[in-house]
Parts: C-alpha cells; structure tokens; sequence
C-alpha cells in the first residue's frame, strides 16, 4: 500500500481518492440541497459562518481529492476536464452549482406550485406565487390590444394566411425555385400589405380589393405548377377570369343579400395593439428598410459625387439619433411639415420613422459585405460587359448579401426589440398594454407577472430569429 | 461629361430640394398659421417648471437653456453609469465565455442570450415597476453596511463633504502628469539601455502620495455624512442628508448596463478568439511565462479589435439612455423634448436641438474612432 498524501492526490491510490472526494463533494450538495427545499439545516449546531462556509469547504476539498489526471475512468476524466481543471475552476463550478440549487426552490415555488391560474378573478390569487389568472383574462388585449374581440378572428385569418404563403418557398419544386426571389421580395410583401390594410383595418375599399387578392393569390399558388411554356397566358388570363368570376357568380349574389361580406367594420389605427401590432409593425418595416437600405448602401459607394454625399448624409443622421428622439420628430415635428389638410395616420408615420432609421443600419451592414468582395469580381463582370445594374444584380449583391446574412438578422433583430418604443406616439403594442393593464384599479400589483410573460414571448421570438439566421448563414456558407 | 453620368445626379438633387421646399414651405404656412416665429430666442426666456431630480441647481426661474442643460447632464450622468457597469460586467462575462470550464462558460452563454433578446424598453419597465417596487420603505430598511439604504424611494449614501477639493483635483492632475513623464523616461531608458524601471509601483506610489500630501499640507478635509431618516408625518419618511440616488436613474442604470453587457462580452469574446493560435504558441516558445504572454501579446492584439465595436456599444449605450423618458427620468429627452416642448409648442426648434445634439455626440466620437483606427493599424510594410 502507497501513502497516501492528501495534497497531492495521484493515480496509485485512485480509489481512496476517489471514495473520499465522492463522499464529500456529495455530502456537500446533499447539504445545500436539503438547505434549499426542504429548509432543513443539517449544519446548524456549527458557528453562523463556518456553517454557511462548510458546504463550499466540503466540496472544495472532494473536488480537490478527485482531480487525478489520466485516471483510465472516463466519466473522471470528463469531469476533471470540463468543471475541474485547477482550484480556482473548482471553486467557480461549485459556486455556481449551490447558486442553482439554492435558486430553484424558490422560482419553482413563484412559477409554478404556488401560482394560480383558475378562476377569472384577482380573488382567487391567494398564494405567494404568480397569478397567472391576470395573463389570462388579459390575454386577448396582450395578443390584439383595443381591437374589437368581435373582429379579432381577421387578424387571426391575415396572419395564418400570410404564414402559410410565407411557406411557399419549402414546397416548391425544383423547376419553380428561380422564381422564389421575386415571389418573396415583390409579390409577397404586396400581398400582406392588401390583407393588413384592407383586411385588418377594414371598411369599404375591402370589398373589391379582396377579391383581387383572392384572385391573384390562388393564381399564384397554381401558377407555380404551370409549365413555363404557357406561363405568360396564363398570367393574363387566369387571375382575371378568377376575378370575374369570384365577383360576378361564385359569391356575389349570395353573400351580399346575406350582408355577410357587405364590408369589414372599419378599425382604426389607434385600437390596434398588443403582440399582433408587434409584428404588424416589424413586418412592415422589415419589407421597406432592406430595399432603402440596400440603395443607400449602393449610392454611398457610387461615383456620383452627388448621390453619394447624400447617400453618407442619410446614413450617418440616421445613425446618430437614437430611435425615441426620431419618434417623437414624427409625431410632433412632420406634422408641422405637411399642408394643414393633409393627415397622415399615426401608424403609418411611425413605420416610416422606423424604416428610415433601421434602413441606415442595414445599409452600413451591406456595405460592408460590398466591400469584403474583392476587386476582381467588379473587373470579371465589366470584362463581360456588363453594366451597373447587371453587375450589380447578377454577380455582386448575391454574394455581398450571403456574405451580410448574420448582420442583416442582427439588425431585424434589433428592429423587433425596437418596436416597443412606438409607445411615444401612443400606440400600445404588448409591452404598452402591459403598463396599461398595471395601472388597471380592478389589477394593481401584476407587474411582474405581465413583464414575465412579455420577456418570455420576446425571448422566443428573438432566440428562434438569431437560431434561423444562424442556420442560414451555415447553409449559404460558401467556401473561398 | 456625359448626360449619363449627370443626369441622375440631377434627378436626385432636384428630387431632394423638391421634398425639402415642400417641407419648408408647409412649416412656414403652418407656424404663421399658429402665430409663432422660427427662432431660437425662446432659449432664454424662463422655464417655469420644476426637475426632479438634477446635478446642478435647476427650478422655474432659470431659462429653457438651463432645463438643455440640466437634461443633457443627467443623460451624461446615466451614460457613465451604465458604461462603467456595463464594461466591467461585460469583460467580466466575456472571460467568462472563453472559460474551459463547462458550467461557467453555459453560465455566461445563458445570461448572454436571455439579456440580448429582450427588448430593452421591458427590461427598464421590469425592474422600475417590478422589481424596484418589491424594496422595503424607507422606516423597515436594513442598512447595508450600516451606512447605504435601499428603500422603494431610492438608494441612499453617504456623501463625501470637502473642504479644499480644487487643490486634491489638483494634486491627482500632477499625480498623472508626473506618471506620464516617468512612463516615458522609462520607455526611454529601456530602449536606449535595456534597463527595466518599475513604472507600476511608482505610478501608485505617485498616485497615492500626493493626494495624501494635499491632505496633509494643502489643508483638503473631508467628512463623511450618513444619511438619516427623518419623519415626515404619521407614515412618511425619509432620509436627510447624504446622496440619494432615485430609482428612475437606478433602474435605468441597471438595465442599460446587463443589456449592453452582453454586446460587450460578445465583443471581449471575439477579441480573444481573433488572436490566431499561432501567435501563443510563437510567444510562449520564446520563452514568455504565461502572464507575459498575456500582457505583452494577446492582449495588444486583442484590444485592437475590442476596441472599435465596443465603443460602438457605449455609443448605442449613451443613445438606449433616452429611454430614461418612459420611466420619468429626467434626461434631454424627458425634459427638453418633453416637458419644455409641451410648454412652448416650438417642435421644430426643439427636435432639431435634441437631434443635433446626439448627432454631434456620435459624430465626433466616430471621428476619434476613425483616427484610432488609424493609429493602432498594424502597419504593414
């Protein structure tokens, strides 16, 4: 039998190292562990200090005793690796193990087993826990904010639709793939701009409109499963007969004596809100700030003097102010800038606002992607006599944009983070709602629960968009 | 020149001055519409309105200029703050991320995800309303230390009452001159000599010596007083005396900081890992202890490309803090484009003034940026 020193463990003794650093980095955990959830202290006869400090101590020397290099026991040697390389690291992972420990109880307890959630009422929030019962009867204002709750179903139906034609681009063949490009960057975007101002905010105009974009949305679907031989008279035709006869047989008649689809009541901007303005708004401005700032980024490296100090003007101002004091210039200042009789609406204005500012980050980060490509792309596509814009449209912003896809989301990103600032001009998407529901007589104290919630669903959307973007940058990751 | 070269040029240019005519034109009708005249004249004319809370003396009687002011320092103020904080927790978090240590480095990445992909504006709104409101009131606090309260109505701390601070400033001015004129000879003397100088120790030296000779000689005095709490009816109290931190520019701090914090640890990270392998590896084969390694290679190359982005970050940082006006504190945004605009009707005016002045701030420090970038390239021959 070896000796056995204690400060300097070796492998010859690997299993009484092992046994006594087992025995007391447990024991430690066991003690914190019964500490936190089950409130019993198994230390308590010891000194206030050492008894707060003997669990720390324990572990410490366990993890010291197990810290054998090229034991031959697998599960050893990761643990040595990965949490307890040195004392230092040690101690760190111990801290950070009694931290969770000692942290659970009492989220858990918040979260879930002393919340409630029955009942409609705050009376039956009795508990130290959440009351999830408030995000509950006020889930619909957090998800469509003033909207009628008779109405809510046409943002409901917009948004589904606009989801599954978002999805088209998976389902199509092969053949079709060529036209995806225009499909998402013209036709698309058209298509959600009619459904969310003339389906969402209703009225009249709807009426005519929707048989359009029914038309011209089926005949799309279709359309990808024509053969390109009869592709440009079906264009022609097909939307148009779809139209007539959508107009003038399938539901005309019916439907107007019924006084089903007579016209959408008309919601104003002002009633819209929670979640569904969130994207509504992101959306929006997502669609306008690439094209700007895809321009501004070409204009501020073209030739023209002229064009490009306007270019750098634009992007550098842009850049310059925060979002809030451009807000605000759009709510009190552009007014003053407009002929008296002339309104335009709050909503609008703000995604104006929005576009522009996010459009000089987007157009700094394609920049840079123009800029990373070498020289001898600019010269190979010239050598073919190609112009600007066939140099451009062709062989420069395919790759400059591939090149920017990680940039690009980041700036979405941050769009999706801003949108809560349009509270300035007083419209309430869900982070507005939620200080309007706080100041609610029937719902004072709900803070926190109505900040939860809202953290969670911005985590999962943002999380969900920097993993998409992610995955996007490794599929289109080409190799130089 | 040909036409295609200026016609779009012109295009452009007529297209812009187009809009800006349109513009201007409608202002003009609209302000004589209201009665009221482009200028800046109003800046002096009396606020009559009140600051809650401010770094120099600010009430109704003092100019629209002075409220400028008042705001644009509180901004400054919260801008600090936040860097200091933000800086030292990103690095903190961002050492932390290139651990090989598995639960410390999940520790970070956790924290990095769930502060980044939170709007900014919840955060604030999260800790003013949700977590800030669960403090004690004043009468139940514990003091921290005896001598720091934290109650729902604000931090409170001991203030620091000098007598004779111009000359302490001074002697820590002349502290850091003498510094660097020993960190030059130093450089000198191993340059020309190979002789190594403890610049380290004398410059702490320096720095601790001379401020205590100011006390001893210069007659600088300082006395600490502890705030107290007073009663101010049948349930309110109070603190007297000390400094009060309000809970508007604490959780403003607070947010602004754990937020930019995880840009700045992602910058940290970025930085380490853009050192190349090759360059530890060369240094530590030439014999340099690990610390030197460090110090005299890592970190140099490192900095170079920390540096740009984050000042990038407290840039973004000093421009987040205008949302200081959702919760109430009185930054340029809340007080000037807010309040003082409500009370004088002159948008135009004061936008321009808000956004000029942000502008000016980011401008000039991308200028400082640009020459640093240009001093720290690595100059290639």
């Amino acid at each position: 039998m070896n000796k056995l020193n204690f400060l300097q463990p070796d492998k010859n003794n690997l299993n009484n190292y092992l046994y006594t650093g087992t025995i007391l980095v447990a024991l430690s955990i066991f003690i914190v562990f019964l500490n936190s959830f089950f409130n019993k202290d198994l230390i308590s006869f010891l000194p206030g200090t050492l008894s707060f400090f003997l669990p720390l101590i324990l572990g410490f020397i366990g993890l010291h005793l197990i810290r054998i290099e090229y034991s031959g026991l697998k599960f050893l040697d990761s643990i040595n690796k990965h949490i307890n390389t040195n004392n230092f690291n040690a101690f760190l992972s111990l801290l950070i193990v009694f931290v969770v420990i000692k942290s659970l109880p009492p989220l858990l307890s918040w979260f879930i087993l002393d919340a409630n959630i029955a009942g409609d009422s705050k009376d039956v929030c009795t508990g130290t826990g959440a009351c999830w019962t408030y995000i509950k009867i006020w889930f619909n204002r957090f998800m469509y904010g003033m909207y009628p709750n008779a109405e809510q179903w046409r943002i409901n139906l917009s948004f589904i639709a606009l989801a599954f034609l978002g999805t088209i681009g998976f389902f199509a063949t092969e053949k079709f793939k060529k036209y995806l490009t225009l499909y998402y960057v013209v036709i698309y975007p058209v298509i959600a701009f009619f459904f969310i101002f003339f389906f969402i905010s209703g009225g009249p105009i709807f009426f005519d409109f929707s048989y359009g974009i029914i038309a011209a949305v089926i005949s799309i679907i279709i359309g990808f499963f024509i053969p390109s031989k009869f592709k440009m008279y079906y264009f022609i035709i097909v939307p148009i007969t779809l139209y007539i006869l959508l107009k003038y047989v399938f539901f005309y008649e019916e439907l107007i004596e019924l006084g089903k689809l007579e016209a959408l009541e008309w919601v104003e901007t002002g009633a819209w809100g929670g979640l569904s303005l969130t994207f509504i708004v992101s959306f929006f401005c997502l669609i306008f700030c690439f094209p700007i700032g895809l321009f501004l980024s070409l204009g501020r490296r073209s030739d023209f003097p002229i064009i490009k100090y306007f270019s750098i003007g634009m992007i550098e101002f842009w850049r310059g102010v925060p979002l809030i004091t451009v807000l605000f210039m759009s709510s009190v200042m552009f007014p003053m800038f407009l002929p008296e009789d002339m309104f335009i609406d709050k909503l609008v204005r703000v995604i104006i606002a929005i576009s522009l500012f996010e459009a000089a980050y987007v157009a700094e980060v394609i920049r840079g992607g123009l800029q990373a490509l070498p020289r001898g792309q600019y010269d190979a596509a010239k050598s073919l006599g190609m112009g600007y814009w066939k140099m451009h449209i062709l062989v420069i912003l395919p790759q400059a944009l591939k090149l920017v896809i990680p940039g690009i989301a980041n700036t979405f990103l941050a769009l999706v983070k801003d949108t809560p600032l349009i509270f300035v001009v007083g419209l309430l998407e869900i982070v507005g709602m939620l200080n309007l529901a706080k100041t609610n007589p029937e719902w004072l104290g709900f803070a926190m629960e109505g900040y939860v919630f809202a953290s969670v669903l911005f985590f999962i959307i943002c999380y969900a968009m920097s993993k998409y973007s992610y995955n996007l940058e490794q599929k289109y990751k080409t190799e130089r | 020149m040909n036409i295609k070269k200026i016609l779009p040029q012109l295009l452009t240019l007529l297209v812009v001055i187009l809009i800006f005519g349109f513009f201007s034109y409608n202002a003009q009708v609209n302000m004589e519409n209201r009665g009221i005249s482009f200028g800046y004249g109003f800046l002096s004319q009396e606020s009559s309105f009140d600051v809650q809370f401010s770094l120099i003396e600010f009430d109704g009687s003092h100019s629209y200029f002075r409220a400028y002011l008042v705001g644009l320092l509180n901004t400054i103020l919260v801008s600090v703050i936040g860097i200091i904080f933000a800086t030292i927790i990103g690095v903190v978090v961002g050492i932390a991320r290139l651990s090989n240590n598995y639960l410390i480095n999940k520790t970070a990445a956790v924290y990095v995800e769930f502060f980044r992909n939170i709007p900014l504006l919840l955060q604030i709104f999260f800790w003013y309303f949700a977590a800030l409101r669960a403090l004690p009131l004043p009468q139940d606090t514990e003091p921290m230390f005896g001598v720091f309260f934290l109650t729902i109505k604000g931090f409170f701390v001991p203030a620091i009452i000098w007598n004779n601070l111009d000359i302490f400033i001074y002697s820590i001015i002349a502290a850091i001159i003498s510094i660097s004129f020993v960190r030059i000879y130093a450089r000198k003397k191993q340059e020309n000599e190979g002789i190594q100088t403890p610049v380290l120790s004398i410059s702490i030296g320096l720095l601790l010596i001379l401020p205590i000779l100011s006390f001893l000689f210069g007659g600088v005095d300082a006395s600490v007083e502890v705030p107290v709490i007073k009663q101010l009816s049948q349930s309110g109290f109070t603190f007297e005396g000390g400094i009060k931190l309000p809970p508007e520019l604490i959780s403003l701090a607070l947010a602004l900081s754990l937020y930019t914090a995880t840009f700045i640890a992602e910058c940290v990270r970025a930085g380490v890992q853009g050192v190349s392998k090759g360059q530890k590896e060369a240094a530590a084969s030439i014999g340099l202890t690990p610390n030197q390694v460090l110090k005299l290679v890592v970190m140099p190359q490192a900095l170079r490309i920390i540096i740009p982005p984050t000042t990038n970050q407290y840039l973004n940082l000093t421009k987040n803090s205008s949302l200081a006006a959702a919760i109430a504190y009185p930054d340029l945004v809340l007080v000037f484009a807010g309040t003082a605009l409500m009370q004088t009707g002159r948008a135009i005016e004061i936008v321009s003034i808000t956004m000029l002045t942000y502008l000016s701030l980011s401008i000039s420090i991308s200028i400082f940026m640009n020459w640093y970038n240009k001093k720290i390239a690595i100059k290639e021959k």
